[in-house]
Order: C-alpha cells, then sequence, then structure tokens
C-alpha cells in the first residue's frame, strides 16, 4: 500500500536509539497496566472488616459428654465434640503409618483438654458438609464423621481414614479463655 | 468483509486465526495501515482520550459493583464500606467518581471540535448523530450512576429531575409513578437505576462501535476540512496517530490522577456526604457541573407561553423548561442541515471563526448560572444564556449562506509542507493563537 | 514546525481555558451553599481536598488529643456510625489500647436463649451511637437530630475550616438579633442561629500528654480527628498519587520522545 511506502521511505539512519525508544515506551507502558490492575485484584480479597470479625466465643458448658454442637466462623460450620472415652482411646490407637495425612490424635487437640474436638466441618474433598454431629446421623465406619457427597469417612479425631478426601479435617486456631469457654481463630 | 482474506502474518498462529476469522485483518485494516489524514493538531486525540476514559469506567465500575448493595438501607453504608475497607477501594471509587468528570470534559472538547471544524457535515451526518446520542446515553448513565451513593444529592437530584416528566401533558403524572416504580423517588427507583447504569455503558460501547464504523468509511476530517486527495496527504493510522494519542493520554492521565490523589472530592458537592433524608431538602440543589448548562435552560423558562392578546395558555412554565432543555440537545441532530456553508473548518469561514466562540460563551454563562440560586440576576444571566444559546444554532442557516468563504488550499500536503503559493490563505490557517 | 508547535501550544491553551473556567464554574457550585465564608487555617494534614500538600500527614498526637475531646465533649450526642474502634489503631494506639478502649462500652447483643443482653464491645464493633436510633435522637434533642460525624469533614463546603470556625465561631449576637430558646448564636452556621450549645471551654478537658487545653486548640485537634475519621485513607492516597504521577510523568515524557522521533521525517 501506498502508506507503507512513506513509511519505509521515511526509515534511515538512527535505526538503534529509535527502537531503543520505542522499546522503554512499550516496556514502560507494560509495567504501568501491570501496577495499575493490582488494586483491582486486589479489591477482590477480603476487606478489613471482613478480616476484623475474625475470631468469635463458644461457650462449652451446655455440651455433654458424646454430644456434639455446631457454631459459624467466618462463614463455615466448625464442629465441636466432647469425645467419649472410647472415642479418645480408639483415635489414639491407630497405627499412624496408615493413614492417608498422618497425625497424631494428641496433636489435633490442646493438651488436657483431650475430650474436646474443635475442627472445621468442611469436608477437604470438595468442601460439603459432614454428617455425624449428631447421634442419629451417621457417622461412617470409624465412628467420627461420613460425608455424603462422595463417601468420605473421618474418624474420632476427624482424620481421613477413607474415600476421595485427601486431608484430615483442619483444625481452626482456637484457645481456652476460660474452662469452658474458647475463642476461635 | 466476504472476500477472501489475504493477509499473511508472520505469526502462524496469528495466521491460523485469521485465516478463519480475519480480527487481525480487519484490525491492521481499521488500525494498523488506515489512511489517516496526516495534519490533525492535538484536538484529534480526545476522541482516543474518551474511550480511555469510557474502559476506566467500566473496569471501575464492574469492581464497585462486586462491593456495593442497591438498597436504599444500605446503599450509602455499602459505598463508605467500599471507601474504608475494601482494599483499594477508595482508590477505586474515586477513580469512578472523577472519572464521570473526566468523561464530559473530554467529551465536551471533542464536541467542541467538531463544530470547529465542521464535522458534522456531508458525508459525516450519521457519524455526527452517533456522537449525539452516545452523549444522550452518557448523561442518562451519569445521571442515574450520581444517585447510586444515595446521599442527599442523589436523592434530591432524582426527585427533581424524574419530576421533570410530569410536564408531559395528560400522561405526565403516569410516566414519572412508572419511572419511580412508586409515589416517590425510593427502593424500587434505586434498583432499577442500578440495573440500567449497569446496562448503558454497554449499550456506549456498542453505539461507539457504531461511531467509529462510520467513521472509517468516510475517513477522519482534519483541521483545513478538505479531503484527502492521496497517499501524500495521508498517513497509516499505526505508528503515526497510535503513538501521538498514546502521548495525549499521557498528559491526560496526569491531569485525571492530580484529581483522584490529592483533590478527589474537589469537582464533587459536600451535600453526597449526607445520607439520603426525605424530609429534608437541601438549600440548593445542583447538579454536576456538566449538567449546568442544560440545568440553567430549564430554570430560564419562568413564564408561560400563551396565545397572544388572550389568557390561552399553550405551554406553561414547566413544559417550557422541559422543551428547552431537551431541544438544546436534540438540536445538535440538525447541525448538519443548519449549517449550510459547503467549507467545514472555521479557519476559511471569516463570519463562523467569530461566531463559534458565542457557543462556548453562552455555554459558560448557563454554567455559571445553573450553579446559582435561581434568584436575582442569575435568572437573567441565564435567560440571556439560554437566547444566545438558541440563537445561535437559529442564526447559522442566514450566516453561512451570507457568508464568502475563503479560498481553500489545493491539498492537505501543501500547507504542511509549506510554500509561497500559501500565501494567501496564510492568514486564514493561523486562527488558532486566537484561543 | 515552528507553525506546527505553535498550533499545538494554542491548541493545548485553548483546552487549558476551558477546563479552567468549568473549574471555576464547579467550585462556584460547591461553594454556593450558602453562609459565611470561614476563614482557612493552616492543617498539619493540609486538609483533605488539596492539590499542593502531597507530602502532608496527619499528626498522631494531635489525632489522639482529638478522639480524647470527641470521646468527652462529642460523644454523648453524635455518632460515628462508620468507623469501628479497631480503625483507632491508626492513630498509634496499640492492639492491647484499643481493646481497651472498646471494652469501656456495652453493646447490644443476644444470648443463647435470645434473650437481648449487653456485652462489652470488642474492636470490631462500631463505634457505639448515643441513640437508639434517629427518632430518640432527635426527640431528645428539640426534634433536630445531632448530625453523624464519621463524614462532617466531607460534607461541609470548606471542610476543616468550617468546622474550626463553627467551633470557635460561638459568639455574642449582634445588637437586635434574638435568640430563641434552646438555641445559641453563631458566626458561621449557615443562618447563625444553632441548636448546639458551645461543645468545648476553655480547660473544659485535660489533655494526656499536657498540651493546654485553649478552646482553639481543641477545635484544631478534634477537626483534624474528624478529618481523618472522614479519610482515613489520606496518607496512603498521597503516597501512591506522587509515585503514580511520577511514574507518569516519565511515560509521558519517553511517549513523547518517541512521538517526536516519529513524526521527525513527517514535517
Amino acid at each position: 500500500m501506498a502508506q507503507t511506502t512513506a513509511q519505509t521511505t521515511h526509515t534511515g539512519e538512527g535505526e538503534t536509539r529509535r527502537d531503543f525508544i520505542y522499546l522503554l515506551a512499550a516496556g514502560t507502558g507494560a509495567v504501568g497496566a501491570a501496577c495499575a490492575v493490582w488494586p483491582f485484584i486486589h479489591s477482590m480479597n477480603p476487606a478489613a472488616d471482613t478480616l476484623a470479625l475474625a475470631s468469635i466465643d463458644v461457650d462449652l458448658s451446655p455440651i455433654q459428654v458424646g454430644q456434639a454442637i455446631t457454631v459459624t466462623w467466618r462463614g463455615k460450620p466448625v464442629f465441636i465434640r466432647r469425645r467419649t472415652e472410647e472415642e479418645i482411646a480408639a483415635a489414639r490407637a491407630v497405627n499412624e503409618a496408615e493413614l492417608i495425612d498422618p497425625q497424631p490424635d494428641t496433636a489435633r487437640v490442646i493438651e488436657g483438654k483431650d475430650e474436646w474436638l474443635v475442627l472445621v466441618g468442611v469436608c477437604t474433598h470438595l468442601g460439603c458438609v459432614p454428617l455425624g454431629q449428631k447421634t442419629t446421623e451417621s457417622r461412617g465406619e470409624f465412628g467420627g464423621w461420613f460425608c455424603p457427597c462422595h463417601g468420605s469417612h473421618y474418624d474420632t479425631s476427624g482424620r481421613i481414614r477413607k474415600g476421595p478426601a485427601p486431608a484430615n479435617l483442619p483444625v481452626p486456631e482456637y484457645a481456652f479463655t476460660s474452662d469452658t469457654t474458647i475463642r476461635i481463630g | 468483509m466476504a472476500h477472501a482474506p489475504t493477509s499473511e502474518f508472520k505469526n502462524p498462529v496469528i495466521n491460523w486465526i485469521d485465516q478463519r476469522l480475519p480480527v487481525f485483518t480487519m484490525l491492521n485494516k481499521e488500525y494498523g495501515v488506515f489512511p489517516t489524514p496526516r495534519n490533525f493538531n492535538y484536538f484529534w486525540n480526545f476522541g482516543a482520550l474518551a474511550m480511555v476514559i469510557l474502559a476506566v469506567m467500566i473496569v471501575s465500575g464492574i469492581v464497585l459493583a462486586m462491593n456495593y448493595t442497591a438498597h436504599t438501607a444500605y446503599a450509602f453504608d455499602s459505598v463508605e464500606r467500599i471507601m474504608r475497607d475494601v482494599n483499594f477501594g477508595w482508590l477505586i471509587r474515586y477513580l469512578h467518581m472523577n472519572g464521570a468528570h473526566m468523561f464530559f470534559f473530554v467529551v465536551y472538547i471533542h464536541i467542541f471540535r467538531g463544530f470547529l471544524y465542521g464535522s458534522y457535515k456531508t458525508p459525516r451526518e450519521l457519524l455526527w448523530m452517533l456522537g449525539v446520542v452516545i452523549f444522550l446515553l452518557m448523561m442518562a448513565t451519569a445521571f442515574m450512576g450520581y444517585v447510586l451513593p444515595w446521599g442527599q444529592m442523589s436523592f434530591w437530584g432524582a426527585t427533581v429531575i424524574t419530576n421533570l416528566f410530569s410536564a408531559v401533558p395528560v400522561f405526565g403524572d403516569e410516566i414519572v409513578t412508572l419511572l419511580w416504580g412508586g409515589f416517590s423517588v425510593d427502593n424500587p427507583t434505586l434498583n432499577r437505576f442500578f440495573a440500567l447504569h449497569y446496562l448503558l455503558p454497554f449499550v456506549i460501547v456498542a453505539v461507539v462501535f457504531l461511531h467509529v464504523a462510520a467513521l472509517h468509511i468516510t475517513g477522519s476530517n482534519n483541521p483545513l476540512g478538505i479531503e484527502p486527495k492521496g497517499p501524500q496527504d495521508t498517513l497509516p493510522f499505526h505508528p503515526y496517530y497510535t503513538t501521538k494519542d498514546m502521548f495525549g493520554m499521557g498528559l491526560f492521565l496526569i491531569f485525571f490522577a492530580a484529581f483522584v490523589f490529592f483533590a478527589p472530592n474537589a469537582l464533587g458537592h459536600p451535600d453526597n456526604y449526607i445520607p439520603a433524608d426525605p424530609l429534608v431538602t437541601p438549600a440548593l440543589i445542583v447538579p454536576e457541573w456538566y449538567f449546568l448548562p442544560f440545568y440553567a435552560i430549564l430554570r430560564a423558562v419562568t413564564f408561560n407561553i400563551g396565545l397572544p392578546f388572550s389568557d390561552v395558555i399553550l405551554i406553561d412554565a414547566k413544559l417550557g423548561g422541559v422543551i428547552a432543555m431537551f431541544g438544546s440537545i436534540l438540536i445538535w441532530f440538525l447541525m448538519p442541515w443548519l449549517d449550510k456553508s459547503p467549507v467545514r473548518s472555521y479557519k476559511f469561514r471569516p463570519i463562523y471563526r467569530w461566531w463559534i466562540w458565542l457557543l462556548p460563551l453562552s455555554f459558560f454563562m448557563l454554567l455559571y448560572a445553573g450553579a446559582k440560586p435561581a434568584e436575582g440576576w442569575y435568572v437573567l444571566l441565564g435567560q440571556a444564556g439560554t437566547v444566545l444559546y438558541f440563537l445561535w444554532f437559529l442564526a447559522l442557516p442566514i450566516i453561512s449562506r451570507i457568508e464568502r468563504p475563503l479560498p481553500l488550499p489545493a491539498s492537505i500536503s501543501q500547507p504542511v509542507l509549506g510554500g509561497g503559493r500559501l500565501a494567501a490563505t496564510g492568514a486564514a490557517a493561523k486562527p488558532m493563537e486566537k484561543a | 514546525m515552528m507553525r506546527r508547535l505553535r498550533k499545538s501550544i494554542a491548541g493545548g491553551l485553548a483546552a487549558g481555558l476551558l477546563s479552567a473556567v468549568a473549574l471555576l464554574g464547579a467550585t462556584g457550585a460547591q461553594a454556593a451553599g450558602g453562609g459565611p465564608v470561614p476563614p482557612s487555617q493552616e492543617w498539619s494534614h493540609g486538609g483533605v481536598n488539596s492539590f499542593l500538600s502531597m507530602f502532608k500527614t496527619y499528626d498522631r498526637a494531635e489525632l489522639q488529643r482529638g478522639f480524647q475531646i470527641y470521646k468527652e465533649s462529642c460523644s454523648a450526642c453524635h455518632g460515628m456510625r462508620h468507623l469501628s474502634y479497631r480503625n483507632l489503631e491508626a492513630l498509634g494506639f496499640s492492639e492491647e489500647e484499643v481493646k481497651a478502649i472498646a471494652g469501656q462500652y456495652e453493646v447490644a447483643a443476644l444470648d443463647d436463649a435470645g434473650e437481648p443482653i449487653t456485652r462489652p464491645a470488642i474492636p470490631a464493633d462500631r463505634f457505639k451511637e448515643p441513640f437508639a436510633n434517629k427518632k430518640a435522637a432527635a426527640a431528645a434533642n428539640n426534634g433536630k437530630a445531632p448530625p453523624d460525624l464519621s463524614l462532617i469533614v466531607k460534607a461541609r463546603p470548606h471542610n476543616e475550616d468550617y468546622i474550626y470556625a463553627l467551633l470557635t465561631g460561638y459568639v455574642d449576637p449582634p445588637e437586635g438579633v434574638q435568640v430563641p430558646d434552646g438555641s445559641y448564636y453563631n458566626a458561621y452556621y449557615p443562618g447563625h442561629i444553632i441548636a448546639m450549645a458551645q461543645p468545648i471551654y476553655p480547660d473544659g478537658i485535660t489533655f494526656a500528654d499536657g498540651t493546654p487545653a485553649t478552646v482553639e486548640q481543641q477545635a484544631r485537634d478534634v477537626t483534624a480527628f474528624l478529618a481523618w475519621a472522614a479519610e482515613p485513607h489520606l496518607e496512603t492516597r498521597r503516597e501512591i498519587g506522587v509515585m503514580v504521577i511520577l511514574f507518569l510523568i516519565f511515560f509521558t515524557g519517553v511517549l513523547y520522545a518517541a512521538k517526536r522521533r516519529l513524526w521527525a521525517d513527517v514535517h
């Protein structure tokens, strides 16, 4: 085309300096654009008020041995179960090497408070809420929890024993603020 | 585009795609080698700038919508949450807020460019009219967007502007009730405004696409207003005008950033930081600056228009104001036919080159009057501005007929390259200094 | 070449002129709220809407004094519902101090039986409101609810200057002006008759840092605090702004050089 010829006749001396200034312009523009994208992406991360609501207090006194309650924390269910002696014993009798996600029961409870098991009640497979909080619900082959979505079985320490889930039910960060209250988060 | 694609691209992936869907051929044709007059001045940067802001507004708007709640009880607080708690929320909100001001600022200059250089004249009438449609859509979008933060000015602005439609004869009240979805501006109104505010920008994108398509059929106008006569008069759009547009964009972004980062509320109204209260009207309801001229025209009609020598009222003051206000923009559609001159650029039009400045003069008179209370001499100023504004358009057919244009240069490349033959038109070719 | 440059400059000037007039009109719109124009003050943070204060920051000691004034002199009537106690960390308080401040307030909650109770506030809670709702606020204040203060600096024309002028503007009414019972005369309030009694008095407060508590000092400190409350991200905004503008100047310079080189052959 005619324009192309016009362009080629205009090119001449100073090729490298010209190339440099174009590269610099394009490079600066690319850096600027990349930086400008970040605020828009980061705005979708949790906001300051969401992060601030990260901890809750739970009163444990009404829970009887063998019972469990569910509380909501950060929009997710948290299972709190007061385990029986047998359940604790069952959780500790397991050979760790056989576990899918090896972890001793003692690492999943607070020392001296072994009867209290606190778990984020979200199946590590695809995010369903497992059954087993009520004694009438199926607790799976290992007496803990059973996820009805894809058949993951958790034991009385909340560890994955059978099924597609890759990891144990996570233990949230929590601490006892008195003998009968805990603060989660 | 039924022709077989013939382009050969070096990159095999691009080639593969292009042979099946010739987007790259099209891009190259419309934005690569597209022949563009070589004599643009910086007025021609503003179309590209408007596109840049449209993109900024859409991107920031989508992210804002992710955190906004369109409910009268939560809207104000959700905006404040964006300003305080959402990561970079203040930045995105200030970008969007000041972006609206910038959008109108840039588009006003873009429109004025059209008036100066006769860009509305044949064969570009449809291109111009599509531009007026974009401007109307922008006004609607900006108005509805301003309601969303649900501050005092949001609420009362919405009340006043929607009430304009009650001036419509016979069905006025029914139309207003329909607009509101109730008996006052309330939650249904806010909800529909949010829905439409999210929709209209994409309609604008579509009309911008048509605007550009029409532009690429006729080619760009230029400061001399004469058609390119051959390749010596044009340059390929890329890299010449892409680079120049980028440079202009850099300058503009500095201007934009100064507002966003240092005085983000300088152009806004403090009352909009007070939550909407349907029981308390602010002392003075003023729209944003870009609507002030039209608002002043609305208020300028303070009298009924009736049959002479009788008590019959044909148009009452309220309806008269509404007609004048909408008419002040709709009259732009008629520009291609109001201006009878065969010459486009004001540079070669001895009367028009003076006449044209009365348009911004009336615009700024109206802008000033619109910002002030409707009392005392402000009313007179608004009325004078309104008369001048409409007179400007209505006298144009006469002016353009009696005017004897100066001789046009033979081609674009001649005055650019300079030469003795231009001495005669030299005087006409440098009027920009008077700006 | 020269002519081209002249043309460009003229074009730039035209655009500049248009913008200047437009801006004038717009600021005219802002100032058109009525009422006396408050004298402009020097602010340590330079004001929330200032083009020329890009390196100024809030004075933390001033903000802490301002918060103390808000707490002791304003909060009985004026809420700040957009602020949470956690925000006070930005004033230079530690996490523990913020917990202690929050703990001084009792907020409504429900017990496990669903009965309404109160509990001590935590940092995530919003500032406690002085009244249960707007109607209660109005009823307790002669029919007019005291405005929320979280955005007051941005919600008034002349921003900080107005708040300062109002707080220091309680003077004797001029001859012949009747001030109704339960109202007061203020030199800078639009209309001059204000329902709020003079809120600050000399030595009406004892600052923890020993600053003498004159009316001017208190008005300045509390205004600075309210400016921070209205625009908490002011400092980040300016920091990022300076970087962005420096970057843009460099980028535009490079683009100008590229454009000049490219167009050199055309002219």
